[in-house]
């Protein structure tokens, strides 16, 4: 009993009860890499020539990041990717088009919820909507784990966040989660395990989910993890995988602090350049003229972003000067967008389709900033020199209020613009 | 050696190791190019090893690129002495056989100018005349620290054959 969901996972894993603070060696269920398998292959040759990896079952490997290729070199990465994945017999691995790792991770039934999943991207702590327990290493450690299987883990302490209430019109999980690292900080849950609970959760969509708990890591957070409910085990159905190890925080679980958020008082708000906890509301910056505004990514690149756009975008066209780049987070999403003739408003409005993908999320390609140019983006990352240009400025929001933004040119309250 | 004193938080992993090189630089000389390219655009001509970085709290957050610590280590870091630090530079420093020592004491006590010296396995930092106790790291991984990363480790316990 006054177990946390990462003590009793944790705990599960080792076999025993945890404690917090404690150190735990655990094999994860899934190991995540994506276009910086390239350099783990080289990591992984160097430290066991000729080796195999220990568990290649548990390793999926996702081409998203540059795709296609924008020079030859990011290409020669690819191309050693799918080299080492006939040879080593690693049969989860999602070619370029397929779409953002943590978008396809879930997709493909590799997510499971009570599962540990460690990802070499820092966004792994998305799978915590599918109440995983899953969080980003580095390169090296990655090699590490296809070499031996098992690594390392500290049994975080858990903050509690108790959600209640229903967003009002023009309001989404983007704006929500973006209040709370505002209030928490960048580094406010740094090694800690944030659980979301509450009436409130019951009504998050699983995309909604995701949303947050991908942006759990701008707060510092280890984890970022939700209960396992009637939504999830719809999803999971619709993958036709049972739900067999879903575990959650008991009644009494002991939290290092309960924080309150009331969904119908939250209003859109944005991150200012150049941090992620630099949060005000939109209506704090109504005017500001934008160059460039970009919907995707793992954050909010699925069927309901572009979806809540399009609501907003339909028969009308975007400002004059403004550039609006739209990069689904799967095929699968861009599917599905595509027979609900999403795709066709959103490029009549004057958008512009990039593949599924990272696109220009981190500064590689795909809509990269001059100098000066503010972007307003629905990603997860706003620091100076993530698109491509330390003199560009990045500000992050909604779908919604992207939308709003693309057809003024201005930073738009989304609640403004008249449907 | 030089102490480079940056004493702002939340430096993140863009200002180490700006995210549009991730894909092209992997290796320490490559890396060290661009190391701290967008916060102290003369670090990399300047520092040395043995060289010690003093910094505020959260240090290293951001993504999971492993080029902020694989550089830090490649250009000789003796040290990188924060309030805190974010936490998968935390595990990517010790994967890299990066000593990092969290003290709040010691960045306090520390002014321009100070030597500054780190004593790893005793769970000390000397800053001017004063010394200040740290945490040190738990069994194994002091021993991937002691073998130089985790790769390095991995190879001695295949070299030994306890694999
Ligand atoms: S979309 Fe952006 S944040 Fe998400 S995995 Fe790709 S680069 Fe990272």
């Amino acid at each position: 009993m006054s177990e946390t969901f990462a003590m009793k996972v944790l705990g599960r894993a080792t076999g025993k009860k945890v404690s917090e603070g404690e150190i735990v060696f655990v094999e994860p269920d899934f190991v995540l890499t994506h276009d910086n398998s390239a350099a783990i292959i080289d990591k992984f040759e160097s430290t066991v020539p000729g080796g195999k990896v220990r568990y290649p079952d548990r390793i999926a490997i996702v081409l998203d990041h540059v795709v296609p290729a924008a020079t030859s070199r990011n290409a020669a990465g690819h191309r050693q990717v799918r080299k080492f994945v006939r040879e080593q017999g690693i049969s989860n691995f999602f070619d370029v088009g397929v779409g953002v790792c943590h978008q396809v991770m879930p997709e493909m039934g590799l997510v499971l919820p009570g599962s540990i999943v460690l990802g070499s991207d820092s966004h792994t702590c998305t799978y915590g909507a599918f109440n995983a327990f899953a969080t980003g290493i580095d390169r090296t450690e990655a090699a590490g784990l296809w070499i031996t299987g098992r690594t390392w883990l500290r049994v975080p302490a858990t903050i509690n966040i108790e959600l209640t209430g229903a967003f009002a019109g023009g309001v989404s999980a983007k704006d929500l989660i973006l209040t709370i690292i505002g209030d928490v900080g960048s580094g406010g849950a740094n090694y800690k395990a944030v659980e979301f609970n509450g009436p409130a959760v019951g009504g998050l969509r699983m995309s909604d989910r995701m949303t947050m708990a991908n942006m759990g890591i701008e707060m510092g957070a280890k984890i970022a993890a939700f209960p396992s409910n009637i939504r999830t085990g719809e999803y999971f159905r619709n993958l036709d995988i049972p739900i067999t190890g879903a575990v959650w925080s008991d009644h009494d679980a002991i939290y290092e602090r309960t924080m309150e958020y009331d969904l119908s008082d939250v209003v859109p708000v944005v991150a200012k350049p150049h941090k992620v906890d630099n949060v005000v509301p939109v209506a704090d910056l109504k005017g500001i003229g934008i160059d460039q505004v970009f919907l995707g990514t793992c954050t909010n690149g699925r069927l309901e972003d572009l979806k809540a756009a399009a609501d907003i975008l339909r028969g009308h066209t975007i400002a004059s000067g403004v550039r609006l780049i739209v990069g689904p987070a799967s095929r699968n999403e861009f599917l599905k967008a595509d027979r609900q003739g999403i795709i066709a408003e959103l490029v009549s409005a004057g958008a512009v389709m990039l593949p599924p993908g990272c696109g220009p999320c981190l500064g590689a390609h795909q809509g990269v900033l001059a100098p000066g140019e503010k972007c307003l983006s629905t990603a997860n990352r706003n620091f100076r020199g993530r698109m491509g240009e330390k003199d560009a400025e990045i500000y992050l929001a909604s779908p919604e209020t992207a939308a709003a933004s693309a057809l003024t040119g201005r930073i738009t309250d989304p609640r403004e613009v008249a449907k | 050696m030089t102490v480079f004193h940056y004493p702002q938080d939340d430096i993140n992993t863009d200002l180490l190791f700006p995210g549009k090189y991730t894909y092209t630089c992997s290796t320490g000389p490559e890396i060290m190019e661009h190391l701290l390219e967008d916060l102290d655009p003369t670090f990399s001509g300047r520092v040395q090893p043995g060289d010690i970085i003093i910094t505020g709290d959260n240090f290293g957050c951001g993504s999971s690129r492993e080029q902020p610590s694989l550089g830090l280590r490649h250009a000789g870091i003796r040290a990188v002495i924060a309030r805190s630090f974010a936490r998968i530079f935390y595990r990517s420093a010790i994967n890299q056989g990066l000593l990092l020592v969290t003290s709040p004491e010691a960045v306090e006590h520390y002014s321009e100018g100070d030597e500054v010296s780190v004593d790893p396995a005793a769970g000390e930092v000397t800053v001017g005349d004063r010394k200040f106790a740290f945490p040190p790291l738990p069994g194994e991984m002091l021993e991937i620290l002691e073998d130089g990363g985790l790769l390095e480790h991995i190879s001695k316990r295949f070299g030994r054959g306890e694999e």
